[in-house]
């Protein structure tokens, strides 16, 4: 069951762009074409499901504390959690560069559609973030963390989707010309993200705490108590789920 | 200024005003955004793009002329990569309550486009000391924008700056809230930073008539 949350949390509640503001750069430079979001949408979907669960495996076995103790009892002490950047950002480099050649091979359409912000993606804020996110939280499974990144992946291409159709519309209506373009785009999100905020109560029924100084991570905080609750009631169920691969 | 020339103190004050990198450039944005709701993050997280930028267009320029221009953006992640390390380290060690506070956006530097991007459009192509400048001057232009956005969230959302509160207490209804002001709760979340960056690039643009985008 917590799939089913976790999946809704990501889209809704922990939107990549309207909680966090991962992948701004790319979302404000591409969304002026329905079109040209959706492919760029789609390449993100696919790069978070796929470098996701990989860092996870990642820092499961090697970057976390006591991670290295497979390799024999002297190592257990080891944390190299300080590798984690480096680590996961050639995960990520490494991993579209891969993308890239395999949809050069067998998709050329795709390929020359997508054209430039394939390898972009690889310096996209919410691909890193979305790695970040996976460590900071402690995922537990490998499941849940191909969860996450599909469905972070799923809640930034809903968001791209969103302005790109947007935008499209207001091109023929009167916006001042200071505002025209980038700082409409502004305002337009934040009137989206004010919309997002309304999912917040979505899966505690209601009753979690508003503002507090820290911004956006505030909502996050009272949530994952409720299902950190869950979590443990199901916790027999996930130690079986994690075989070594 | 004596110790720079006309052209050098120009790539330091253009990306004040003129290109900034966020409202102009249109990078960085995400770092912008997220951890603004108070004024001492967006001051640290300032410094550090200031540090990162600065060191790593210096790296990058003398590096310049012996990176294959294959591997270029792996070379320039493993440096930015390394420099945001440091970053983090020291933050860690020196300043442990904000580096809780600023979480993940620290290692998010990395990704903060004004950096590749600055590696890209300048530092590949000049020497050390210029690329220096650039690098100083985006930041700084960056900074300006972190500062303004920090200050107007934390003043109108909290009445307090840098935790100081300068408008009166609110539990105990002195000062300004004496007189029946609330602190503006929407402020300190998410949306409200987009439209404030919002209005700045409409005041920018309407002082800056060349700046304004064709339809």
């Amino acid at each position: 069951m917590e799939h089913v949350e976790l999946f809704f949390k990501s889209v809704f509640v922990d939107n990549m762009v309207f909680a966090y503001f991962l992948g701004m750069c790319s979302y404000l430079a591409v969304s002026k074409k329905v079109s040209t979001a959706v492919g760029l949408g789609a390449a993100v979907i696919f790069v978070l499901t796929v470098t996701v669960p990989l860092n996870w495996l990642l820092d499961q076995y090697i970057l976390q504390e006591g991670a290295l103790s497979w390799l024999g009892a002297e190592y257990a002490d080891y944390d190299l959690s300080f590798l984690s950047f480096i680590l996961f950002i050639a995960t990520i480099a490494t991993m579209v560069q891969l993308v890239e050649i395999v949809v050069e091979r067998f998709s050329p359409a795709l390929y020359n559609s997508l054209g430039i912000f394939l390898p972009l993606i690889a310096v996209n804020c919410a691909i890193l973030g979305g790695s970040l996110f996976m460590q900071s939280r402690e995922i537990e499974s490998f499941g849940l963390a191909l969860n996450y990144g599909f469905s972070s992946g799923i809640g930034w291409f809903l968001a791209i989707l969103a302005i790109a159709a947007i935008r499209e519309k207001i091109r023929y209506s009167n916006v001042p010309a200071p505002l025209r373009g980038l700082g409409i785009t502004f305002i337009i999100t934040g009137l989206m993200a004010i919309g997002f905020m309304s999912f917040g109560g979505m899966l505690t029924g209601g009753d979690d705490a508003e503002k507090t100084p820290e911004g956006g991570s505030a909502q996050v905080e009272t949530l994952s108590e409720e299902t950190s609750k869950e979590l443990a009631q199901n916790e027999t169920l996930e130690v079986s789920d994690i075989t070594p691969q | 200024m004596g110790l720079l020339s006309k052209k050098d103190s120009k790539l330091i004050l253009d990306p004040l005003a003129d290109n900034n990198p966020i409202t102009i450039q249109v990078l960085g944005i995400c770092s912008a955004l997220a951890i603004t709701a108070q004024l001492k993050p967006s001051i640290v997280m300032a410094i550090s793009v200031i540090f990162v930028l600065g060191v790593g267009n210096v790296v990058i320029s003398l590096m310049r002329n012996i990176i294959p221009s294959k591997i270029r953006i792996i070379v320039q992640l493993i440096v930015v990569a390394t420099l945001v390390i440091i970053v983090d380290q020291v933050l860690k060690a020196f300043a442990y309550e904000l580096s809780k506070e600023l979480s993940v956006f620290i290692g998010l530097i990395i990704t903060n486009c004004i950096i590749m991007g600055r590696f890209e459009a300048f530092a590949l192509g000049n020497g050390p000391w210029k690329s220096f400048l650039d690098g100083i001057g985006n930041a700084l232009g960056y900074g300006v924008i972190l500062i303004i956005v920090g200050f107007f969230r934390e003043l109108f959302g909290s009445g307090t700056l840098f935790g100081i509160k300068v408008l009166g207490d609110s539990v105990e209804k002195t000062g300004l809230y004496a007189i029946g002001y609330e602190n503006n709760g929407f402020m300190v979340l998410p949306p409200m930073a987009l439209i404030v960056v919002g209005i700045i690039i409409w005041v920018q643009r309407s002082k800056n008539k060349a700046l304004i985008e064709e339809n």
